[in-house]
């Protein structure tokens, strides 16, 4: 065991001198059988899953910058899996139970906690709306219980259930969901990835797709050509940006999402709580800092960061549902780009070229499904075939119309 | 972000709602024979570019005007903004005109 309390002691007497790198910095190879495009938590995932159930080990992930440089290391580190639409609620429940035994599979304190989400309603026909949620997520295996106001109460006695506008009248709840520390899961992929032999090329940007006779067989990056049978691209945020060097346009635009982080206080919030009239949510770090978010800035952006109305708004939806947190003081926010697909839903499936694999479209959800994006992407990678929860997730399913819009928006990526 | 429109000057971007890219003017033909494919094309793909960007803002809170504002994505400058109507009469008519 390479981490253990003992190791702790021994090393902290001894300067710290003794602790080794979790993953190798190897050279990159002239080729793979499998590249993976993209070292975030999605990219790592496959292939520590391409490894581990599939047996895959000649493998390389190309990463731009640095592991957990990238929306991994952004996000508001929420699991859930509290979907409505078949398209979508089994792929999150696959998603969920990898979660529930993700740090034994990767031996990793990836700091999983089971503290529960609740979504509150105001009205009637919310309350409808989140009995039909429920039951959908029944239906798919998770679990889900609608409380009423004294059930709300007694979980999280802080709220403003009185508001004259939007009274809280009760809440979905899912008590498996939760937070994850998001590094230490980047972390744990890419250790448990590196471990079998998957070689982990850091500050290695791919500029370029080789495409012979219309089948992909490689990539041009800032450290040379490299050739592979299969070329998964994973790169959410900048898919538009990656698949235009194969000449594809995506049913997908860049969005900045803010974050929001308060000076470290006592435990006060007990799991997620989301507000159902406006868009908020909040959670508190195992270190204190309460964690929130809310709308998407909804303009096109690559420049992670947002501006100062939407900072205005999510703090208004904070106020309106626990005015509490008025006294604490914003310590941090920053923002990271979204790949918002036309439907609200994401992508797992084959491109049009032979050989190119395409994974993105995760809107603002990507942090929970990081473990069944993994799981499924290897899947179709190593077996041609979809995953039976990831079917619906297919590149052209604007022209066949079987879209997946939780929101009912339609096609237009800001409301989603 | 301040939007310099055309007719009212400075304004705040939450003024205004955002539609997206500003080739969403150019509808395509229905009559054509690809209309499906084209219509597929104009309402879902998106060049999603990172830099420039032509891009529509309703100004809702306004004169409920529609601009075409030229904006760089990496960075949220502004470098143009001018009536959309301007720019759909100065284009020559298309098929698409048509069915409108």
């Amino acid at each position: 065991m390479r981490y253990s309390a003992l190791k702790v002691i021994k090393e902290g007497l001894t300067g710290n001198r003794g602790w080794r790198p979790a993953w190798r910095d190897p050279e990159p190879r002239t080729h793979y059988d499998v590249i993976i495009v993209g070292g975030g938590g999605h990219g790592l995932a496959t292939a520590h899953y391409l490894a581990s159930v599939h047996g895959i080990t000649n493998v390389a992930v190309l990463e731009k910058g640095w592991i957990g440089s990238g929306n991994i290391g952004r996000n508001t580190t929420i699991v859930r899996s509290n979907y409505l639409l078949p398209g979508n609620e089994p792929f999150y429940e696959l998603s969920m139970k990898l979660w529930e035994n993700l740090e034994q599979d990767l031996n990793y304190n990836a700091m999983m906690s089971q503290r529960g989400i609740v979504n509150l309603y105001h009205s009637d026909a919310q309350r409808d709306a989140y009995a039909r949620r429920g039951n959908a997520m029944l239906l798919a295996g998770a679990d889900a219980q609608l409380l009423d106001e004294a059930g709300i109460r007694e979980l999280c006695p802080f709220l403003d259930y009185d508001n004259a506008r939007f009274p809280i009248k009760g809440g979905l709840l899912q008590p498996r969901a939760g937070t994850a520390r998001h590094d230490a899961v980047a972390w744990g992929y890419a250790r448990g990835a590196d471990s079998r032999g998957v070689d982990i090329i850091q500050n290695c940007e791919v500029t370029g797709f080789t495409i012979d006779n219309g089948v992909c067989t490689g990539v041009d990056s800032t450290r040379g050509r490299i050739s592979a049978d299969k070329v998964a691209v994973c790169v959410a945020g900048s898919s538009g940006r990656v698949m235009e060097m194969a000449g594809m346009r995506l049913p997908i635009e860049s969005h900045v999402l803010q974050a929001f982080v308060s000076e470290g206080l006592k435990p006060i919030i007990p799991g997620v709580v989301t507000f159902g009239a406006g868009h908020f949510y909040i959670s508190q770090s195992d270190k204190g800092g309460l964690v929130f978010g809310g709308d998407i800035d909804g303009y096109n952006s690559y420049a992670q960061r947002g501006n100062l109305p939407t900072v205005e708004d999510v703090c208004e939806g904070g106020m309106a549902i626990m005015p509490m947190i008025g006294r604490a003081r914003m310590l941090r926010m920053w923002g990271g780009i979204m790949d918002m697909s036309m439907d609200g839903s994401p992508f797992i499936d084959k491109t049009s070229v032979p050989g190119l694999y395409f994974n993105g479209g995760w809107c603002y959800g990507g942090f929970k499904a990081t473990p069944a994006s993994g799981w499924c992407y290897a899947h179709l990678i190593a077996t041609g075939q979809p995953h039976e929860t990831a079917a619906a997730y297919r590149l052209d399913r604007f022209m066949s119309g079987a879209v997946i819009d939780e929101r009912g928006a339609g096609a237009q990526p800001n409301l989603h | 972000m301040l939007i310099n429109h055309p007719l009212l000057g400075l304004r705040d971007a939450s003024e205004f709602v955002y539609l997206g890219d500003a080739s969403l003017i150019d509808r395509p033909d229905a009559a054509a024979d690809n209309a499906a494919e084209a219509f597929h094309d104009y309402l879902h793909l998106r060049d999603n570019p990172a830099g420039v960007h032509r891009e529509l803002w309703y100004h809702e809170q306004g004169d409920r005007s529609w601009l075409i504002v030229t904006r760089n994505t990496l960075t949220h400058e502004i470098t143009d903004v001018e009536l959309a109507r301007d720019a759909a009469l100065r284009r020559p008519r298309t098929a698409g005109d048509a069915g409108q």
